[in-house]
């Protein structure tokens, strides 16, 4: 079984970055690592390897240089190889781009079963692994919590507001793994230096047979308009028990529309 | 300058977020109720912290004692317990079999202890010495295809755990010290009450009692009578690594008074803005960089297979007495709350002490500088 897992690159959440005044995007000139939100998809499809017996996680990412030091940590993990599409014109995607350019990339990698992140720490869109699916016109499962892989078939559990689902879905398909429904492997000193020897496919949109104008700045079907920093948190208000906190904090919490 | 590879930095990074992710957020309580986690250290097993010194047809990463060192100084620097509990593990656990194994011991014992799903333990000190181990008193002696072992061993690491599986003892036979393999459970072997200690409270550490002791004749590690040299000659790998242990601490150390200093204020002030609290974590920060050097200096000698005993005594004489010193200082800058367990220092300053005694003493370290300066008593 093939599992192909997309992943980003991201600038390090806990050494964060600066935005840039004139792109209005998120500055990526600095060490990228792999994304937290992606190591679930890659945890996950190790998991499904192991269980089928067979196979291997490939996994698929995309930058607009040839960063490559977050894709050597899944690979430490376990991943056996990775497609990199590398190429400065794809700076600025928008998420459809992106999900163009992934496509692309998966479809070489020939997968039984396509999971990725539910949406990237760093851009938050969310909406990329359903635009995989519709350009590979692949059934999408979004949110899983579990994923059981048999005879053609994925059964997934898909996380909702109150519970989850219980869907079945025929494969080759595109799913999205939750954050944190898995214990992410740590890669061992071994794993690291696998890790080096693993192939790592770099390619370019003209590989892909991707016009660079339909990508990045020229191809993008969005624009940002404005940027402005998020407003600092407010000062919570303290409830001092004079025998009826309990009554104020439903009565807050009943505001919230939280109960 | 110090360098590491790409792949030993990546490392390093791995081993801290384990650190700080699961074990950490124990230390504390495993130091206040004398609780060895069992689980905890299979995890570390599995992360492959147990392996990186062996073969890989044992299963090891083959990776030298310097990512050994950069394990156990990581691990060291939340929870010096279980710090030791992997260096021992190592250097004194599945080493020796590693080192003076047959084919046949090598395929019994050392895939679990590469793997750390087991541990094993070396049982040299006993009640009536330590540093003078050619006084030994633990005796073996041939009874058919068995050795017959009376004696007792005491501070022994690792000795009493759930995944013990052996102890390698120094017992006199008609050769001279020999070394022998007692694994757990043998007729005979009886593990004492863990001892009440100053510091590692999550480590294992018992007193063993043999009393007509039996183990099959094939446990003999090594030569007869050379059981004593064997052991002298894995010790320079174990000074480096509670060397890198003692890093660890003095990181640690320098970490929580940088912070508090910041935090804490006094007359107005944040008390780092004094001098008086300024200067000793500039000391610190002094020391955690030439202990680090010596630590990692004398590592890649190793690495590099060229003679280190001396860098090994100066490397573990050097960083235990400033991990000492940094801890004391520590407590000092944490004032009143840094004699209560609510810190971490106060776990820092118990734990301390014994890296300047444990695997040679500094005593001991200062025998071997000098010796090979060329001086000391006439032999």
């Amino acid at each position: 079984m093939i599992v192909v897992v997309c992943v980003k690159q991201i600038p390090d959440p806990a050494d964060p970055g600066a935005l840039d005044p004139d792109t209005k995007t998120l500055k990526r000139d600095v060490k990228l690592i792999l994304d937290e939100s992606d190591s679930y998809g890659v945890e996950m499809g190790l998991q499904l390897v192991d269980a089928a017996g067979e196979g291997e996680v490939r996994l698929v990412s995309m930058v607009p240089n040839s960063e490559v030091s977050g894709l050597r940590t899944a690979l430490a993990m376990g991943a056996e190889s990775a497609v990199l599409v590398s190429d400065e014109a794809l700076a600025g995607s928008d998420a459809l781009s992106t999900a163009k350019v992934l496509a692309a990339a998966i479809r070489r990698c020939e997968p039984d079963l396509v999971l990725t992140g539910t949406e990237s720490s760093d851009g938050y869109t969310g909406t990329v692994p359903a635009q995989v699916a519709e350009l590979m016109d692949l059934p999408s499962v979004t949110f899983a919590k579990e994923i059981a892989v048999a005879d053609g078939v994925a059964t997934v559990k898909r996380q909702t507001e109150d519970g989850y689902d219980e869907i079945e879905c025929s494969l080759p398909a595109v799913v999205s793994v939750t954050a944190g429904v898995v214990e992410p492997r740590y890669p061992s000193f071994k794993g690291i230096m696998a890790a080096k020897n693993k192939p790592v496919d770099e390619v370019d949109l003209a590989a892909l047979g991707i016009d660079p104008g339909t990508v990045g700045w020229a191809g993008a079907g969005q624009e940002i308009t404005d940027i402005a920093e998020a407003p600092a948190r407010e000062a919570g208000e303290v409830i001092v028990d004079e025998g009826d906190a309990h009554e104020r904090i439903l009565a807050f919490l009943d505001d919230l529309k939280i109960l | 300058m110090l360098e590491f590879t790409d792949e030993q930095d990546a490392f390093r990074g791995v081993v801290r977020e384990f650190a700080e992710a699961e074990i950490a957020p124990h230390a504390e309580a495993w130091d206040r109720d004398h609780t060895f986690p069992t689980e905890t250290v299979l995890a570390m097993g599995e992360l492959g912290l147990f392996g990186l010194m062996f073969g890989a047809e044992w299963g090891g990463a083959d990776a030298g004692l310097t990512t050994q060192c950069i394990a156990i100084e990581e691990v060291g620097r939340v929870d010096q317990s279980m710090g030791i509990t992997l260096e021992a593990g190592v250097s004194l656990g599945a080493r020796p079999i590693a080192e003076y194994g047959t084919d046949d011991q090598r395929e019994r014992w050392l895939p679990d202890l590469v793997a750390g799903r087991r541990l094993a333990a070396f049982g040299l000190t006993e009640p009536g010495g330590g540093s003078d181990a050619g006084a030994t008193s633990t005796r073996a002696v041939r009874d058919g295809d068995e050795w017959v072992i009376d004696g007792a061993k005491t501070f022994i690491t690792n000795s009493g755990t759930d995944i013990t599986s052996l102890v390698t003892v120094t017992a006199r036979t008609d050769e001279g010290i020999s070394a022998i393999v007692v694994p757990a459970g043998a007729p005979g072997l009886t593990v004492e009450p863990a001892y009440r200690k100053m510091g590692w409270h999550a480590s294992d550490t018992h007193g063993l009692v043999m009393e007509d002791c039996r183990v099959p004749a094939e446990n003999l590690l090594g030569e007869p009578g050379r059981g004593f040299a064997q052991f002298l000659s894995t010790l320079d790998d174990g000074r480096v690594a509670i060397a890198a242990l003692s890093v660890g601490l003095i990181a640690a150390c320098l970490d929580e008074c940088v912070r508090y200093a910041n935090e804490r204020t006094a007359f107005g002030r944040p008390i780092g803005s004094y001098q008086a609290v300024a200067f000793k974590c500039a000391d610190m920060a002094t020391s955690l960089e030439t202990a680090r050097l010596a630590t990692y200096h004398a590592a890649g000698l190793r690495d590099a297979g060229r003679p280190f005993r001396r860098e090994a005594a100066i490397a573990k004489l050097h960083a235990s007495e400033a991990a000492v010193a940094a801890t004391r200082e520590a407590t000092q800058i944490f004032g009143g709350y840094g004699f209560i367990d609510e810190t971490p220092v106060s776990r820092f300053y118990r734990d301390a002490k014994i890296l300047e005694i444990g695997e040679g003493t500094s005593e001991i370290q200062r025998l071997v500088i000098s010796r090979d300066l060329g001086l000391g008593e006439p032999r």
